[in-house]
């Protein structure tokens, strides 16, 4: 269970987050939808504690991650897995080494057990056979499926994905849709991710929250909100603008 | 301008205190985890192997260019004969560890502070965080460990290669007697003024790793921010190495002298 509690957060006096509140419950699929530079990926990165917030609390599992110190939240950590917009691949290691890092970094498993746990990764995102190549030598999609590989090898029990499709083409897009709801489907592994690609939101999610003006305007399951009639939800899910944008002052709950 | 030089000052003692931080948090990493000796010896390899012509050619040069100073000023008073004992404790204690601390934040300190700092903006060091590895564990303590060890080697390296180029210059190319140049090398380099330059030798070489490091890991966003880190970290840790030395000369000299 994931609790965030009135997070605020500003960047050099540019309030991003103004209280955002939401609970996620094990086993979920959540999009996080929003406008480009409105708090989303700086919302999903406060789950993980990459940063802390000026106010606020965000528990996991009743643990409260603002106050505890880096070297304490290795542990929660753990229950993490996280697929960065850029995938965020160690250019200095081959796909084996980057897919295998905690299971080589911790040593619990033998070398052949690892070689194995780190083909079923790269089955299970598609990509068998590629243990030998560099991040360099691989395409944007298949670095991002390679990320997520990376991130399901030690079987996190929740999954954030920071603009999973962000960057690629729709094929490419919806091959990683596919996997994420896959992963989702066959683990049971708590997914979060943030996006404005409303069409990748339709097939990856089953609850939508959307951020706006630095809070959750609006909850709702997938089909309720791209089928909600307020102007604010309806402008972002058909990209119509509208101008100038109304201020949120509480959840639309839908 | 004072408000200019104050910030300056603060910004300063800001970076001191965060080092100071980094080297606290190394050696809590050191006490808890076990460091990674597979990432330590490629470190190893890296600072200390491919270091070795850079430094070796500073040493020879630095040599050179001493002995044939100290022989030309040394010939006015017919002191020909002392110039190998100048170059060899100049050698040991001074430039010897100075110019290799040097060489080696311009050729591994600045690759370190691109390196980290490009890790920083592609958000790798954010997810080595996810992936829960302390950045400190797995990126600063093989580094600081590498340079700590490897800075007093390359030193010995570059101030034995010194004194044999000020060897061959000031007796082959300048004349001096090569039975004198020797026992006066012999006779005025004191084993203290080897540990001198060894001692300051590591203390540059973590001090290369730490600043370079904490300027990697808190890199602004961009290239532009990477190239920032890159050069604060050389000018810091070049301006660190060059007055430190002063103090440690001070100190040392004190303790060992």
């Amino acid at each position: 269970m994931i609790e965030v509690k009135d997070l605020w957060k500003s960047f050099r006096d540019t309030p991003v987050l103004k209280g955002v509140s939401l609970t996620i419950a094990a086993g979920e699929a959540v999009v996080i939808i929003g406008r480009s530079g409105g708090g989303k990926s700086v919302l999903l990165k406060h789950l993980v504690a990459l940063l802390q917030p000026d106010r606020g609390q965000v528990q996991i599992d009743g643990t409260n991650l603002c106050s505890l110190n880096e070297r304490s939240l290795l542990a929660v950590r753990r229950k993490f897995g996280m697929l960065f917009q850029g995938a965020a691949l160690f250019d200095s290691l081959n796909v084996f080494e980057n897919v295998g890092f905690v299971l080589l970094r911790e040593k619990r498993y033998p070398l052949d057990e690892i070689r194995r746990l780190v083909a079923e990764a790269l089955e299970m995102v598609e990509l068998s056979g590629i243990e030998d190549k560099k991040p360099g030598e691989l395409s944007g999609g298949m670095r991002k499926r390679v990320g997520l590989a990376r991130a399901i090898i030690y079987r996190p029990e929740i999954l954030l994905y920071d603009e999973p499709t962000t960057g690629l083409d729709p094929i490419a897009g919806a091959r990683i849709d596919g996997v994420i709801r896959r992963i989702w489907q066959q683990l049971g592994i708590t997914s979060i991710a943030v996006t404005h690609d409303m069409a990748s939101a339709k097939r990856i999610s089953n609850r939508i929250l959307m951020l706006h003006e630095g809070v959750i305007y609006a909850d709702g399951s997938t089909e309720q909100i791209l089928h909600s009639v307020d102007p604010i939800v309806y402008s972002f899910v058909n990209g119509i603008p509208i101008d100038p944008p109304p201020t949120a002052s509480s959840t639309l709950t839908i | 301008m004072a408000f200019a030089l104050g910030k300056r000052l603060d910004d300063t003692l800001e970076t001191l205190g965060a080092v100071a931080q980094l080297l606290g948090e190394s050696v809590r990493s050191l006490r808890y985890q076990r460091p990674s000796w597979s990432e330590f010896v490629r470190q190893l390899y890296a600072v200390g192997v491919k270091s070795q012509s850079v430094v070796i050619t500073t040493g020879a040069a630095t040599g050179m260019v001493l002995c044939a100073q100290t022989y030309f000023q040394f010939h006015k008073v017919r002191l020909d004969t002392a110039t190998g004992a100048v170059v060899s404790v100049g050698m040991a204690s001074e430039l010897g560890p100075t110019l290799a601390g040097l060489m080696l934040t311009a050729r591994v300190g600045a690759s370190m502070a691109a390196e980290l700092g490009t890790m920083r903006v592609t958000e790798q060091i954010d997810a080595l965080r996810t992936l829960a590895t302390h950045p400190v564990d797995h990126l600063v303590v093989p580094r600081l460990l590498a340079l700590t060890v490897a800075a007093p080697l390359l030193t010995g390296e570059a101030v034995l290669t010194g004194i044999f180029a000020s060897y061959l210059v000031g007796v082959k190319l300048l004349g001096i007697e090569g039975a004198y140049y020797v026992a006066y090398v012999n006779r005025y380099t004191a084993a203290s003024d080897i540990a001198i330059g060894l001692i300051k030798a590591t203390l540059f070489g973590a001090t290369i790793a730490l600043i370079c490091c904490y300027k990697g890991l808190t890199c602004p966003e961009g290239a532009e921010g990477v190239g920032r880190a890159t050069t604060e970290a050389v000018v810091a840790a070049s301006i660190t190495i060059l007055v430190g030395n002063f103090f440690l000369t001070l100190l040392l000299t004190q303790l060992l002298g």
